[in-house]
């Protein structure tokens, strides 16, 4: 076996490989650190490789598969990690100043769940900051570039996971969605990605942005290998106590059956303004594919689609301003210059005090209170403060009804269009995003029209369905477009087994950047 | 509605921030525009609709009561920016 074509080979096959002896682990691991060493300092999709723990785990399991010892599901095979996963004794940065040098003392539930596959952490990839944005771009530790075209963003907030899978350094990756953050990035790679069923895959140690919508799911690139990944990260786990009690289905081997008689709905309020002409027409065609393998496409109705952006972005971001009220300098991440911050506030006091307003800080700025103001604003970036800022006011005094318990309201007659849907259809298809790519810089000063761009993928995650993104088509700028399936909860068996049928008469999913 | 500069000040002591003269008032005119988007909830009829806090309806889950090992001292002081041998250390609380 040449090491060059490694890469390219799909994560099930190389598990055939590594299981018949062609291949070895160490083989496989040092083929993808080596495209990592070519590429990476032009895609930065990592923030860390692991490389000798990576090597030495690859020898290690090696020599059990020699000695005929049991080995788990993933064995020998690389696999990246969004850096908002902890993983015991390796840094866990959330591509935050805040956290750049903490190291979690424990696993993460799926970390766990890999190192018992005996799967290879082959590193920790980048990501907008505390995995708010869609671009990668508010990641305070690195620019990742669109290895479709360099100037263009990989998407967000899980870019690295996506665009390390594009450029073949890793033939799989796990990353965190809570508003699309798996699947649009998925779309702009041109890779598959899935965002699992609410409570389908446990967050124990999945750094928190929006409890009731956080979720961590599998990207790959292809739809076998999706359900192989989703296969070892769910299950029941006691330590998250969201976590669904139910036996897991075997994904990998439901996959490659068809599904008969599949009605798919095509939602009316998804191709309206704002979508890109080359997106609708790939997705259409992508429609037109499975009504030749026999499936029914209808037409129907989510009627409270215009508000899912409004809904997400008050409850995500009420559910951040609360849950990051834990990084206060104190138990772990950064804290600022303690020495510099005393004179400074000294100083002020004095100069007040000239001015007869000895008192005007007391109620603002006691040295604590200013040990967690200044760490904080210099600890977090502009996007995160800003959601701070906006889920703080949502749940401040007088507002907390009008935006907060309002939300919440809007969120029920949301899943309650899902499942009105969902008695109509099987699944349901649309895009993923409103556009390819975009340039790197290009909405970076207006947060708004980065928050519509969000459209498509919200609603998924206040109704707590399932959905992926599978490629379905190039740009004329050469960039790729995804499709998005949306299930009810719990199917995705049925999603997995749809893309799988698509992706049997279609080769968007082999497609290729070029020189990578 | 508009949202004032005043507002963002008091609103960023309350999530324990502390922006820049820049930052509020940049800060003030992103914030008016998405909460002035936000409004287009108001026009939802939401009567007799009870809100959804959760995707999945919430149970409570209970332990067995019995003890288990948990994280111990050394490895939760580990990441801390400033500790003695069994604390995590703050700047004085309390006058002088």
């Amino acid at each position: 076996m040449e090491s060059m074509s490694i890469h390219e080979l799909t994560a099930t096959e190389l598990i055939q490989r590594l299981e018949s002896g062609d291949l070895t682990s160490v083989e496989v691991v040092r083929s993808f650190l080596d495209r990592i060493e070519q590429f990476d300092e032009k895609v930065q999709a990592f923030l860390r490789v692991e490389s000798q723990r990576a090597l030495s785990d690859a020898e290690r399991i090696d020599q059990r598969r020699r000695g005929g010892d049991p080995v788990g599901r993933l064995a020998g095979l690389p696999v990246a990690v969004k850096d908002v996963i902890c993983t015991e004794g390796q840094p866990t940065t959330c591509a935050s100043r805040m956290l750049q040098h903490f190291t979690p003392p424990y696993d993460a539930t799926v970390i766990r769940r890999l190192k018992q596959a005996d799967a290879i952490l082959i590193g920790k990839t980048n990501m907008d900051e505390f995995a708010m944005g869609g671009t990668t771009e508010s990641s305070t530790l690195a620019t990742t570039c669109n290895p479709w075209d360099l100037q263009r963003v990989p998407g967000g907030s899980s870019g690295g996971a996506a665009a390390c899978l594009a450029a073949g350094m890793a033939p799989l990756s796990i990353g965190s969605d809570t508003g699309g953050s798996i699947r649009q990035p998925a779309s702009f790679c041109g890779v598959h990605g899935l965002k699992p069923t609410y409570g389908l895959v446990s967050r124990y140690g999945l750094i928190a942005f929006a409890s009731s919508l956080d979720q961590i799911g599998p990207l790959a690139r292809n739809a076998e290998d999706l359900a192989l990944l989703l296969e070892v990260l769910a299950g029941h786990d006691p330590s998250d106590s969201t976590s669904a009690n139910l036996p897991v289905p075997e994904y990998s081997q439901l996959v490659s059956q068809p599904l008969d008689g599949l009605t798919l709905g095509v939602v009316r309020e998804h191709f309206g303004e704002g979508l890109d002409s080359e997106v609708q027409a790939a997705v259409r065609e992508a429609l037109r594919v499975y009504e030749s393998l026999g499936a029914t496409v209808k037409d129907i109705s989510l009627p409270h689609s215009r508000y899912a952006i409004a809904t997400y972005y008050i409850i995500a971001c009420c559910e951040a301003s609360s849950n990051l009220a834990r990084y206060d300098g104190v138990h772990y991440g950064y804290r600022t210059d303690e020495a510099a911050m005393l004179a400074d506030l000294v100083a002020e006091q004095r100069a007040l005090a000239s001015r007869g307003e000895a008192t005007a800080l007391d109620d603002i700025d006691s040295p604590l209170v200013r040990m967690y103001r200044q760490t904080r604003s210099e600890g977090f970036g502009a996007e995160v403060k800003r959601r701070i800022m906006l889920g703080t006011y949502a749940l401040s005094h007088g507002y907390y009804d009008a935006y907060y318990v309002k939300a919440l309201k809007v969120r029920r007659l949301i899943r309650n269009d899902f499942d009105a849907a969902f008695r109509e259809v099987d699944l349901i298809a649309g895009p993923v995003a409103p556009t390819p790519a975009y340039r790197l810089g290009e909405k970076t000063e207006d947060p708004l029209a980065m928050y519509l761009g969000d459209l498509y993928t919200v609603s998924a995650n206040l109704a707590g369905i399932c959905a992926l993104s599978v490629p379905c088509g190039l740009s004329s700028d050469g960039l790729p477009i995804g499709l998005q399936l949306q299930g009810p909860p719990l199917d995705e068996q049925r999603l997995l087994r749809a893309a799988r049928m698509y992706q049997a008469v279609t080769d968007w999913h082999t497609r290729r950047p070029e020189g990578f | 509605m508009s949202l004032t500069r005043q507002q963002i000040v008091k609103v960023s002591l309350l999530a324990r921030l502390r922006l820049r003269d820049d930052e509020l008032d940049r800060m003030t005119d992103q914030l008016d525009q998405v909460v002035s988007y936000m409004d287009l909830l108001a026009e939802v009829d939401t009567e007799d609709v009870e809100p959804m806090a959760h995707a999945v309806e919430q149970t409570n889950v209970f332990a067995e009561d019995r003890e288990l090992p948990s994280l111990d001292r050394e490895a939760a002081l580990s990441n801390s920016p400033k500790r003695d041998e069994q604390c995590y250390r703050v700047p004085a609380v309390l006058g002088d």
